[in-house]
């Protein structure tokens, strides 16, 4: 009952959609506000249908109904309640149906809170959006339908794939769908807006806060997915620039460069035609990461299944939004009004060269991921481009970019003064030229690449705490001033000088990983001691434990340093018997921003156990910069600026016709 | 400056970014790019010792001989050709005989791929699409490969692997 319930909620939800999809704009172009207004009820009844659909699926999985082949394939009974729950987006159909609930969701999200937007453009907003809904739910009921049944429904299920047997999968799809559907919104408001033929300053007003929730979710995924990788793959690696990885960051770049060139449009009304063609690129990206993922065409660990139609059906719906989409912004781009002039060393000026070089970045990682599938296409010939590609594409168009970062926030709107700026930031370039001295000291003979990269980072940080201190008046004013001002100063501002800081902080710890990684790799008995970084591991003994569904061995180290005991770690491998499979779960101990890890390999033939041990300086300085990137992004969205007081549009009506 | 001038400074700046990042992508994939090849292939063209190449087939059954200090040997097999494997290293979760593998590396003067990458993929019913590709053009491809089995047989011991 309930699987045919959800299965039904899910049609009901597609036939919203495609009302949705019509009315709105019948009703706009009418001018008739009955009709508009039906997107917003629409949209709140689709939200709370496929609402319906998702938890049935939810519920499916709880009870382990293995009459449905979505369950039967990916639970098992003895699953704990929580893999049961996350198992639901653990596979190809159900995570296709979280994409679309967060679809809803974001829809909803605008019917309920749009009230203040002009009724044509909420009404052509919500439209867009129904048109991707429609697709997806099709693509869904075709093709990935979650509540099929069988026939002669087994007792057993077969398990979830057991490397996403982990609090992971809890957090980082929902987040990651959050920030690739979220840009959707940006995409729908530029497509509304080319339909319309009308932007403005308001606009982008509207606009920025759902890039902003989008990327901060996004940015949030994307760690998320790193650490995931770090501790579960047992090999220490926690990027790979595998085709999936670059399909999230694709759209994260280009998320970034909307951000920053969606502040231009708002304050100075420029770039106006720029930002709508780079909220159409992000969410088409978005599209690409989808069909990358979910088509199969790249194998992954993301690739759940592989059935030549999906990919068709989804590299269908690619073509027509991007397509679609970007016919009409050439047709109509030349009608919307350039505005806002400024001088190449502005603020604008700055964001303009963020802008550049994040495109280009995203550009080449495009050419990396999809080179390999063009080439097989064409000449048949396989290829693959890994890791040196990247570093030497990616890195040195970085390397601008981060030096152009702090001067950014110190310049002025239309006119900047470029020396102005150089000189308050003479404390922060002493501070990375220190930096430097120290570390080309310290490790004397070592790499010389590492200093200078974190003298870079060491600019970027102390850069964006000098535009603090600078607007606070730090060390000009009297103390209490500074706080008052502090008390005054706009949450954005914090919000911008935090998410740069996260830049500079997660580069240290790139470098520090890369550069001075230690590591020992060797078989050991029980009674052996290994020695990394000056920690003396020692393995006691090696057992057996008997999990909920699967069997694991689990060795115990002491870790010691200096002759005094620090810590126990139990490394294990676990032996899942449904799939046969088995997974490593690494050991981490963490010391400051630093971890040991410890993994383990195959038992050999006389007894001893292979092994894996790292000493990662400065890891988790990765991950603690993008966090601190979304802190800095959830400052900037509580900005008043953003919630209260989008400026109405000058005379709706009328500007509609003087665009035209 | 006018406006027209302030444009010509955008766009130039631009011009010149892209070209950089172009001259960038083009020498990268010129020196880092890594051909796939199967031992059959491997025997057809005479692939010189020291060229890397990515390496795929199937395990071949009763080949893997493990040495001291996580020295291993296997074959690599696709029907009609085997070529021998060494690493050093720990393989991953997933590595077993009779199944695809993907490894990267280079010839040695006496014929051995060198492998400094043996590459694990995170399923059991997990092909190797390279592989899947070759051995479907070499009619050795097996429907069920790409399956999972209904009845997985007798469960390998915890982490050996034999």
């Amino acid at each position: 009952m309930i699987a045919e319930a959800g299965h039904y909620a899910l049609v009901l939800a597609l036939g919203l959609a495609l009302i949705q999809s019509i009315v709105p704009m019948l009703g706009a172009r009418w001018g008739d506000v009955a009709l508009m207004n039906v997107a917003r009820s629409t949209a709140l009844a689709q939200l709370l249908f496929v609402g319906a659909s998702f938890i049935a699926l939810v519920m499916l999985h709880v009870t382990s109904d293995f009459s449905v082949v979505n369950v039967f394939e990916n639970s098992h009974s003895m699953k704990p309640l929580i893999y049961k729950i996350t198992g639901v987006w653990g596979n190809h159909e159900g995570s296709m149906l979280l994409w679309v609930s967060i679809l809803a969701l974001f829809g909803g999200l605008v019917a309920a809170f749009g009230n203040n937007l002009p009724l044509t453009l909420r009404a052509h907003v919500l439209a867009v959006q129904a048109w991707i809904a429609s697709a997806f739910y099709l693509f869904i009921l075709l093709t990935s339908n979650p509540f099929l049944r069988i026939a002669n429904p087994p007792i057993e299920g077969r398990d979830l794939n057991p490397v996403l047997q982990d609090i992971g999968l809890a957090v980082h799809p929902p987040m990651l769908y959050l920030g690739y559907v979220g840009f959707s919104i940006s995409f729908s408001f530029a497509v509304a807006a080319l339909i319309e033929g009308r932007i403005d300053a308001a606009w982008a007003r509207w606009v920025r806060p759902w890039t902003l929730l989008a990327w901060i979710f996004l940015t949030l995924g994307i760690a998320m997915g790193s650490y995931w990788a770090y501790y579960e793959l047992g090999w220490g690696g926690w990027w790979f620039w595998d085709p999936v990885e670059n399909a999230s960051l694709m759209p994260w770049l280009a998320g970034t460069a909307l951000l920053h060139s969606a502040v231009v449009m708002e304050k100075r009304n420029a770039l106006k035609v720029w930002t709508i063609l780079l909220s159409i690129l992000t969410f088409s990206l978005s599209l690409l990461g989808t069909f990358v993922v979910r088509s199969g065409v790249l194998t992954s660990v993301h690739a759940f299944a592989t059935d030549p139609a999906r990919g068709v059906f989804i590299l269908l719906i690619l073509c027509l939004f991007i397509g679609g989409s970007l016919s009409l912004y050439a047709a109509r781009a030349a009608s919307l009004k350039q505005g806002g002039l400024f001088a190449p060393i502005s603020r604008e000026g700055a964001l303009v060269l963020n802008n550049l070089f994040l495109t280009t970045a995203c550009a080449t990682v495009f050419i990396g991921t999809l080179y390999p599938l063009a080439l097989e296409v064409l000449t048949g010939d396989k290829i693959s481009v890994g890791a040196p590609f990247f570093n030497l594409t990616f890195g040195p168009l970085f390397v601008p970019l981060m030096i152009a970062v702090p001067f950014g926030p110190l310049l002025a709107w239309k006119r900047g003064d470029l020396l102005g700026a150089a000189q308050r930031l003479t404390a922060a370039g002493i501070a990375a030229l220190i930096a430097i001295a120290v570390l080309w000291a310290w490790t004397r003979g070592g790499a010389s690449f590492a200093p200078l990269a974190i003298g870079l980072a060491v600019f970027v940080v102390a850069g964006a705490l000098t535009d603090l201190a600078e607007r606070l008046g730090l060390f000009r004013l009297p103390f209490g001033t500074s706080v008052q001002r502090a008390r005054g100063l706009p949450r954005a501002a914090w919000g911008t000088a935090f998410a740069h800081a996260g830049v500079g902080i997660a580069l240290i710890g790139i470098v520090c990983e890369t550069t001075w990684n230690s590591e020992y790799i060797g078989t050991m008995k029980p009674g052996d001691s290994a020695k990394v970084a000056g920690y003396e591991l020692k393995l006691d003994d090696i057992g057996q434990r008997q999990g909920p569904n699967f069997r694991e061995m689990v060795a115990r180290f002491t870790v010691g340093l200096d002759g005094k005991t620090l810590s126990v770690m139990t490394p294990s491998k676990r032996n899942f018997t449904t799939r046969g499979a088995s997974t490593t779960e690494a050991a981490l101990l963490t010391r400051g921003v630093s971890q040991l890890y410890i993994s383990l390999g195959d038992i050999a033939a006389d007894g001893g156990i292979a092994v894996r041990i790292y000493h990662k300086p400065m890891v988790l300085l990765i991950w603690f910069g993008p966090v601190l990137m979304a802190f800095g992004g959830f400052l900037s969205l509580s900005d008043r600026r953003l919630r209260v007081g989008a400026p109405k549009p000058a005379k709706a009506a009328r500007a509609l016709q003087a665009a035209e | 400056m006018t406006r027209k001038q302030r444009r010509l400074v955008m766009i130039g700046g631009s011009l010149a970014v892209l070209a950089v990042a172009a001259a960038l992508v083009l020498s990268a994939l010129r020196d880092s790019i890594v051909f796939f090849s199967t031992p059959s292939m491997v025997a057809e063209k005479h692939i010189s010792a020291g060229k890397r190449f990515r390496l795929g087939g199937l395990v071949q059954p009763g080949s893997l001989k493990r040495g001291d200090n996580l020295a291993v040997t296997f074959e690599v097999a696709d029907g009609s050709a085997t070529l021998p494997v060494a690493y050093k290293g720990i393989l991953p979760d997933l590595f077993r005989e009779g199944q695809g593998v993907v490894a990267e590396g280079a010839l040695d003067q006496s014929g051995v791929f060198r492998a400094d990458t043996v590459l694990a993929k995170h399923d059991e019913t997990y092909m190797p699409k390279e592989v899947a590709d070759a051995l479907k053009k070499q009619g050795h491809w097996k429907d069920d490969y790409g399956k999972p089995s209904a009845s997985a047989g007798p469960q390998p011991v915890q982490g050996a692997m034999r």
